[in-house]
């Protein structure tokens, strides 16, 4: 693998299982931030709890490893707090879609200049084994014992609806599209959110890397991304599942930090700011 | 001290606002002190409100049962304030409203229809009845049509104008009631003060703080902090976001904090039980924190529009595992000042979560205070800037780590929910966890203590504890009494435990305690940390806040004993 500011110390005691799809693409991110040529002082990874919210434990970066389910609200204000520095949430399907469900609908609403990293491997990993918001129908687990009743959420199509102007899937095996949506998902400014595909070896016996590479394939590079009804539409496909960028709005969206108004005529970040006697003074008026 | 209430009753949405706004204006330009509480039905329109304005000639703190006027808006409104009628009440309104009472007072019809018939009848209701009170406080006409005429200058002229006349007309109605106020006016009393809510309160001492950042749920009484923050943020570089919910909300608040920001959120019970994850996060990350916890009635939704001091223990125990934590809790619009600025500082040198804890009858009330100076107010930033080397949970004497930002100076700065090495990972080791616990655990050992304050004679034999808004009342109700054997500690800093506390207990033959709450929360952990236990234990606990009369028997008849 490629040499990276971004690499950990190399005796990091990494908690992941042998043949685990968030080895792939711990290599892949660095190797897009490397690209990107990002410095590491200037990147906050915020995460939640699960397997793949250890993700920033081992990057060499700033990081905000915080509780399950929050790794979104704690991104979109530390954008807010400081527009200048590059921002990614990470997580796994459980943390962001269910744990964090509520924040998933209304940081899209927001769009805040963040990228939105979500590992999807249709179960939770942590806790061994349990159905996940993206879970397959009928998938048996220790406490779905007879089947997942639920359908399973699709968040490309969540996203869509509500406005994200940046909207794609990826999958751990495909390291090259994976890095360069990374690539585009970092620079895109405002809301970006990847889907990526990633198969968890020890829980999930069905979505594995042989069912990913046969039930996946590439949007054509003919694939209009500013066509926001197709690219709904191709959501629902679902085998085999298209990867890619599905939705990149034409237009730019202003972001919720360009439209506050601590930030219309002072772009400094608010921990230079300070406020005077004489200011306050005002208040006893 | 001479000092005159005046209660008015009406429905929601009938304009109390208006004429509470005009008249505290009047009356603080005119030289005097003046204090209003507050009473509120949950709903948007109609049920009964009611608002008590007490007029002085010095700064006036609490709520009292009697009523000098009574001034009744609509129907029914007379019933659920029987008791605080006495023959010597004046009430007055429209007649049709004064007949639901046997209770003898003075009853005075006003025609306030027919008196607004020719301009649009009641709707100008509200102003008939500040010119009313205008004129009973000889209060400066002038002043009052500046105000009117500011305040519906967006409505057009002719409003402006009909509600001038509404006043004048109000303030001829005047001669028809016997009041006669007999209240000394001191001019320089406005230059001198600032009449201010306590919502107020916790917003200016918030700015004074440095806050730039907050994000908050609605959820009354709270919710008046975020409206107030938000229609400062232009002016002071505030971020001001409603969270889609309460978890959001004091999560982004510590995301900003990491960013470098000041941030707080405002919340009431309901609200900060789902805040309490991201508490315990703020003390594992060492966050710095600063929460706005207005207590209503509980449990659950108990009684949203209602006072309690319920929250107590919620505050000292909120959060799974151990960390330190500060709770103040302010007793006077000061305090709201002085305590929501010093929570920012606390939070900020000490890296822990600070809870500010309000409540309903606080935040609605209003009054006129001596002007804070800000003049020596300074933002101290306790941020460092990092080098390729920085560890964000060094471990130091005091506890405290130097504390780096993000994209300030070269260095790394990783926060972790889990237990975490000095660097910030994710770590299972045995003894870093108790040299991560023990560091925690000593960063208030050079915390300053806002000492409670010790108000009668230092020689008592009967010391009266409160803490918190129960101030006013027994401050009052004390001064009533006028015994020289009876002292009053008001606590400010309720959780740690002042160090002081155990001194000034142990000091007293008879102990009272005053609480706003059915279990003596404050009482029962003044006991745990000090092993010293109250002798009489006074508690409401109906909704609604002490007034001075009932403080003044209950504490007479407990001396008695």
């Amino acid at each position: 693998m490629t040499k990276t500011r971004f690499d950990c110390d190399p005796d990091t005691d990494i908690a992941w299982c042998p043949g685990c799809g968030n080895y792939p693409l711990l290599g892949i991110l660095k190797e897009a931030l490397e690209e990107l040529d990002i410095d590491p002082s200037e990147l906050v990874i915020s995460s939640g709890i699960g397997q793949a919210a250890k993700m920033p434990q081992y990057v060499h970066s700033n990081f905000f490893n915080g509780l399950h389910g929050r790794a979104v609200p704690v991104a979109t204000a530390i954008k807010a707090a400081n527009p200048a520095l590059t921002v990614i949430a990470e997580g796994g399907d459980g943390d962001m879609y269910g744990e964090g469900g509520n924040h998933f609908i209304h940081v899209i609403r927001r769009n805040p200049d963040i990228t939105h990293l979500v590992h999807d491997n249709m179960v939770y990993g942590l806790t061994q084994g349990q159905a996940s918001p993206t879970s397959p129908k009928g998938m048996k687990t220790p406490v779905q014992t007879d089947g997942v009743i639920a359908e399973p959420f699709n968040p490309l199509a969540a996203a869509i609806s509500i406005g994200a102007p940046f909207v794609a899937r990826a999958f751990t095996g495909d390291a090259e599209l994976t890095k360069n949506i990374i690539k585009e998902a970092v620079q895109y400014r405002g809301y970006a959110l990847i889907d990526i595909l990633d198969p968890c070896v020890s829980f999930n016996k069905t979505n594995t890397f042989k069912w990913y590479k046969e039930h996946t394939y590439r949007l054509p590079d003919s694939w209009d991304e500013g066509d926001r009804m197709r690219a709904l539409e191709k959501t629902f496909e679902a085998d085999p599942l298209p990867l890619g960028i599905f939705y990149r709005r034409a237009d730019r969206k202003p972001s919720f930090e360009e439209q506050l108004p601590v930030y219309a005529s002072d772009k400094s970040p608010l921990w230079t700011r300070t406020r005077s006697p004489e200011q306050l003074a005002k208040l006893m008026k | 001290m001479k000092s005159y209430s005046v209660v008015l009753s009406g429905e929601a949405g009938q304009g109390l606002k208006t004429i509470e706004t005009l008249f505290m204006k009047l009356l603080r330009q005119s030289g005097y002190y003046a204090f209003m509480t507050k009473e509120l039905m949950s709903r948007v329109r109609g049920g009964n409100n009611t608002t008590e304005l007490r007029i002085s000639s010095e700064p006036v703190y609490a709520f009292t049962e009697r009523t000098d006027l009574l001034i009744v808006l609509g129907k029914n409104g007379i019933r659920r304030l029987e008791k605080r009628l006495s023959s010597d009440t004046i009430v007055t309104g429209e007649a049709e409203h004064l007949s639901d009472t046997g209770v003898p007072c003075r009853k005075i019809p006003l025609p306030v229809e027919k008196s607004l018939e020719d301009i649009g009848g009641t709707l100008y209701a509200n102003t008939l009845v500040s010119g009313l009170l205008c004129a009973l406080f000889s209060c400066n006409p002038e002043t009052a049509y500046n105000l009117i005429s500011t305040q519906f200058a967006k409505k057009g002229a002719d409003i402006v104008k009909n509600n001038i006349t509404a006043f004048d007309r109000g303030m001829k109605l005047a001669d028809t009631i016997p009041l006669h106020a007999e209240i000394k006016k001191d001019e320089s009393v406005e230059a001198r003060s600032k009449a201010l809510s306590g919502t107020e309160s916790v917003g200016i001492g918030a700015l004074a703080g440095g806050c730039n950042f907050i994000a908050s749920y609605p959820m009354s009484p709270g919710t008046g902090v975020l409206a107030f923050m938000a229609s400062h943020a232009d002016e002071y570089g505030v971020v001001a976001e409603q969270a889609e919910d309460e978890l959001a909300a004091l999560n982004m608040e510590l995301g900003a904090w990491y960013a470098g920001a000041r941030a707080m959120v405002t919340t009431s019970g309901g609200g900060f039980a789902l805040m309490t994850e991201a508490l315990s996060l703020a003390g594992c990350i060492e966050s710095p924190a600063v929460i706005h916890l207005a207590e209503r009635p509980g449990p659950a939704t108990g009684l949203p529009t209602r006072t309690e001091q319920g929250d107590l223990n919620l505050a000292v125990y909120a959060g799974h595992g151990d960390f330190p934590r500060v709770i103040y809790a302010p007793g006077t619009l000061q305090d709201g000042i002085e305590l929501a600025r010093r929570a920012f500082d606390t939070a900020d040198e000490f890296q822990v979560p600070v809870i500010l804890l309000t409540d309903q009858y606080f935040l609605d009330s209003e009054g006129v205070i001596p002007k804070v100076d800000f003049s020596g107010n300074s933002i101290l930033q306790h941020i460092t800037e990092t080098t390729a080397d920085y560890k964000r949970y060094a471990l130091t004497k005091s506890g405290i780590s130097p504390r780096g930002i993000p994209g300030y100076g070269n260095g790394i700065v990783r926060v972790d929910s889990d237990e975490h090495t000095e660097e910030g990972l994710i770590t299972e080791d045995a003894d870093v966890r108790i040299a991560m616990t023990d560091k925690r655990m000593r960063k208030l050992k050079n915390l300053k203590d806002v000492e409670p304050e010790l108000i009668g004679s230092r020689d008592y034999e009967t010391l009266v504890v409160g803490w918190g808004s129960t101030y006013g009342a027994i401050r009052e109700a004390l001064e009533r009494l006028g015994r020289k054997d009876i002292a009053f500690a008001h606590f400010r800093q309720v959780y740690p435990v002042p160090k002081g506390a155990k001194a000034l207990l142990a000091r007293a033959k008879r102990k009272i305690l005053v609480e706003n709450n059915v279990t003596g929360q404050f009482g029962n952990l003044l006991k745990q940390e000090t092993l010293t236990d109250f002798d009489v234990r006074m508690l409401k606990y109906n909704g609604m806040q002490f007034s001075v009369e009932e403080l003044v028997n209950k504490i007479g008849e407990a001396v008695k004993l």
